[in-house]
């Protein structure tokens, strides 16, 4: 089985993150299947940035901590990463920038002085460095010829001479890793979850993108922003959170799909516009992408902390939709479901992200036809005068919008009657409540016919792994290190809280452990609540970063009695 | 049309003779005559309302509405107009909504052009909360929150609007209506931000009606150019023995929506079909 696993560094500005993008990209056209994820603090130059690469001829659904080789534009990167070696390590370094004399392979590459040579500026040193790597996992020089010249476009002379300078300096010095052997299989993007959640939406009829720069979800803002023409969106970055959610309401009101993105802090700020979503019944879809917390905590690193947050935001009692995909197909899936579930039901939504899955890339297949727009709640024709918030049944009171001839639409933050004007009564209080309340049991009705929870592994297994989000990943990697039978339930909707598949999984087997990147088991005590399971065994952290496959294998084993 | 086709069914909750009132019945006016002389449809009117006793105007108005959060009147209008710019859209705020929660939305649609009318409700003081001070309450003034008589410098918000590059900027008085009808119906027809400081009284906590009205005067009677900036913020500076109501300055510049959308109107539009194209830059 051919899997590779390096990591590239350097300073913030050097151009790492880009050149582990465009690895990645070469390896997802040999037909292998790439994994990227980027490390870099809250700074702009300086600092430590780093990426791990891997590949794999199966699906990869995680970085491993542990690499091969070390590709180093500084000496920085040699000194941080040389521990995560594995026997037998290579240390790939600029030769004009850094020294090393450990006890790996030493495989130095004079990259600023090719820069030089060419008359290139210092970050086209990625270009040579993409060259050598490429030698050193044997792909032959013409995928990374294709892909240059797709990233650079006019400018891509100089980067592939560079690559091809990296790619013969390596021929002549260095020993091959392995030969790569192109796999044959269809075509699949290599794209990162907050892409995929992006082009979801759009999918479902999004028009309308609304965001305030914060990390994680900063990503989402800039390709919603580069590719607005060829989506045929409108990209708006307004003054403060609350603007964006306030605006959010008003595009909904008159009839349009929005969405907007942000992090926990931002979402703090937008809880009372997203109370008054669901008061005013408009359908909007907030992704919240998480990161450690409280407050600014760590801006440029991961958790899942954020679950109960979200699970409560907004005051007074509202029903609210919730999910949280674990990769960038269910991002795209999921964001075009429950975009299509507001409009529906008339309910606010949250598409709970973290970093590590907003900016991780993967190699994963993506079907478009999985999303469609699918038609709202609205009103074709309505007796006597329109009511915005016309008593029914189901709860849901059929839309039209501003513009609609003989329909006047009133819609209020205040407790309303039917038309939408204010209301104090204690039957008249009750009564809107209640109608508003009522969605709930159409959307968990909807829900049961669409995919809440996924079951992995084996099936039949005595022993259960649960993970939310972008855990996913780390635990089927993990799973693949652990011999022994092993069931995995990925919950995904967290809103309505899928009870009815949840149920009879924990009732089916002996042992169970939960695991999250937060340090309270947000989930396990969400199933507590939801279910009355206690689970008692949890590996919980939260220090930033995802788990590692091979670490959170030995820690399964651990919590399993397996060692 | 007949104003009176605005008028609705939800009972009407304000202080006998506040002047909420007149703007109510001048904003009912105008909208009346926006209809009849073929400018709009009424059903492509919106208006939005912030909290405090001006908010409930939304309930008092038979026009789609957004009955929105406490300072929030101008981020839903921008929805709005984004979704539909054919929508004729009118802001009304309180002096707390858009002078204290709300004040960054009101500068940034300003410079940004964004192309509604919005009304200030300006009565000097939190009135449905029973009388605490606004960012407009003048020194000295006593409320609950501040017994001993507020010390803060009031802000002008005509400088502030002229500043941050409002096109169409105004002050109205509650107790001229027939002027106030008229700038209401100006700043409708502006096209671009249009703002109108509104002194309204409060019967209850401030009653400034008899106060005001013999130092009011329409300054557009007096010969003031309403193209000249310098003139417009130095007439906003007048208050003290005279007080000048009317349109201080007006500008043409080209609305927020025409520049971010150009003549689209979202609400017709039908989802993409397909996003394939995208998803192959990523293979």
């Amino acid at each position: 089985m051919q899997d590779i696993s390096f990591v590239i560094g350097g300073l913030a500005g050097d151009g790492v993150m880009r050149t582990a993008e465009l690895l990645g990209k070469t390896f997802n056209h040999l037909g292998l299947y790439a994994f990227v994820i980027s490390d870099y603090q809250s700074l702009i130059r300086g600092g430590h940035n780093f990426c791990k690469v891997r590949a794999s001829g199966r699906q990869v659904w995680s970085h491993l901590e542990a690499v091969e080789l070390i590709a180093a534009l500084n000496q920085d990167t040699i000194v941080r990463h040389e521990d995560e070696l594995t026997e037998g390590g290579r240390v790939l370094y600029d030769s004009d920038a850094a020294k090393y004399e450990g006890p790996y392979k030493p495989f130095p590459i004079p990259l600023s002085g090719m820069v030089k040579q060419v008359g290139g500026i210092p970050i086209m040193r990625n270009s040579a460095m993409v060259g050598a790597i490429a030698y050193l996992y044997g792909i032959p020089f013409e995928p990374v010829n294709e892909v240059l010249t797709w990233a650079y476009g006019k400018k891509a002379e100089k980067n592939i001479k560079l690559a091809r300078m990296g790619y013969e300096h390596a021929r002549q010095n260095f020993g091959q890793i392995l030969k790569l052997a192109p796999v044959k299989r269809l075509p699949m993007p290599f794209i990162s979850g907050g892409e995929a959640v992006s082009l979801g939406a759009v999918k479902a009829g999004m028009k309308v993108y609304i965001a305030y720069p914060m990390t994680p979800s900063t990503p989402i803002l800039s390709f919603m922003g580069t590719h607005q023409d060829e989506l045929e969106i409108v990209v708006i970055h307004p003054e403060n959170e609350i603007a964006v959610a306030n605006m959010a309401l008003g595009v909904a009101y008159a009839g349009v799909r929005c969405m907007v993105g942000t992090a926990g802090g931002g979402f703090a700020l937008m809880q009372e516009a997203f109370s008054m979503a669901g008061q005013s019944e408009n359908p909007v879809v907030f992704v919240v992408g998480q990161r450690p917390a409280p407050a600014v905590g760590v801006p440029t690193y991961t958790a899942q902390a954020d679950l109960r947050f979200v699970l409560h935001a907004g005051h007074g009692e509202f029903p609210r939709i919730v999910v949280a995909p674990g990769d960038p197909e269910e991002s795209f899936v999921k964001a075009g479901e429950v975009m299509n579930l507001a409009w529906k039901h008339q309910v606010p939504a949250i598409i709970l992200m973290d970093k590590h899955l907003i900016e991780s890339y993967m190699s994963i297949a993506i079907d478009e036809r999985e999303v469609t727009a699918e038609p709202g709640s609205v009103a074709e024709s309505w007796e006597g005068e329109y009511r915005r918030y016309k008593f029914t049944d189901s709860g849901v009171s059929p839309m039209v919008f501003p513009g609609t001839p003989g329909a006047v639409v009133k819609v209020s933050s205040y407790e309303h009657n039917e038309y939408g004007h204010e209301v104090e009564t204690p039957e008249g209080i009750t009564k809107m409540m209640q109608k508003r309340l009522r969605k709930m049991d159409g959307i968990i009705k909807d829900l049961k016919g669409r995919e809440t929870v996924k079951i992995r592994g084996d099936p039949k297994a005595e022993n259960l792994v649960v993970a939310w989000g972008s855990t996913k990943g780390a635990v089927l990697e993990a799973m693949r290190l652990i011999d022994k039978p092993l069931k995995f339930l990925h919950i995904m909707y967290l809103s309505p809280f899928p009870e009815w598949e949840v149920t009879k999984h924990l009732e089916r087997v002996r042992e169970i452990v939960c695991v999250e990147v937060n340090m309270t088991g947000q989930l396990r005590s969400l199933i507590r609540e939801q279910t009355g399971h206690y689970i008692k065994k949890a590996i919980l952290k939260n220090d930033g970063r995802p788990f590692d496959p091979v670490g959170l294998s030995a820690k399964l084993k651990e919590a399993f009695g397996w060692t | 049309m007949d104003m009176r086709e605005f008028d609705s069914t939800a009972r009407n909750t304000w202080c006998p003779g506040c002047g909420n009132f007149s703007i109510l019945a001048a904003a009912k006016q105008a909208m009346a005559e926006l209809v009849q002389s073929g400018e709009v449809k009424p059903e492509q009117i919106v208006i939005s309302s912030g909290v405090g006793c001006h908010g409930k105007i939304s309930d008092y108005i038979k026009v789609n509405s957004f009955y929105c959060l406490h300072g929030r009147v101008i981020p839903p209008l921008m929805g709005i107009k984004v979704a539909n710019q054919r929508l004729k859209a009118i802001g009304f705020a309180g002096d707390g909504d858009a002078y204290d929660e709300g004040i960054s939305h009101l500068i940034h649609a300003a410079r940004r052009n964004l192309d509604i009318a919005y009304i200030v409700h300006n009565n000097q003081v939190f009135a449905l909360t029973t009388s605490q001070v606004t960012p407009t309450t003048p020194i000295g003034f006593k409320t609950k929150s501040a017994p001993k008589g507020s010390f803060e410098t009031p802000l002008n918000p005509l400088h502030l609007m002229l500043a941050c590059g409002a096109t169409f900027v105004a002050r109205g008085f509650t107790g001229d209506m027939r002027h106030l009808r008229s700038l209401i119906l100006q700043a409708a027809r502006h096209r671009g931000f249009a703002f109108i400081d509104v002194l309204q009284d409060c019967p209850s906590f401030n009653p400034t009606l008899e106060k005001f009205k013999p130092k009011v005067y329409d300054l557009n009677k007096e010969g003031h150019d309403v193209g000249n900036l310098v003139a417009a913020w130095e007439k906003a500076k007048e208050w003290n023995d005279r007080i000048p109501i009317g349109l201080f300055y007006r500008v043409e510049k080209e609305i927020y929506e025409k520049q971010l959308i150009g003549d689209r109107v979202l609400a017709e539009e039908k989802p993409l079909p397909s996003v394939q194209d995208v998803l192959k830059e990523f293979m």
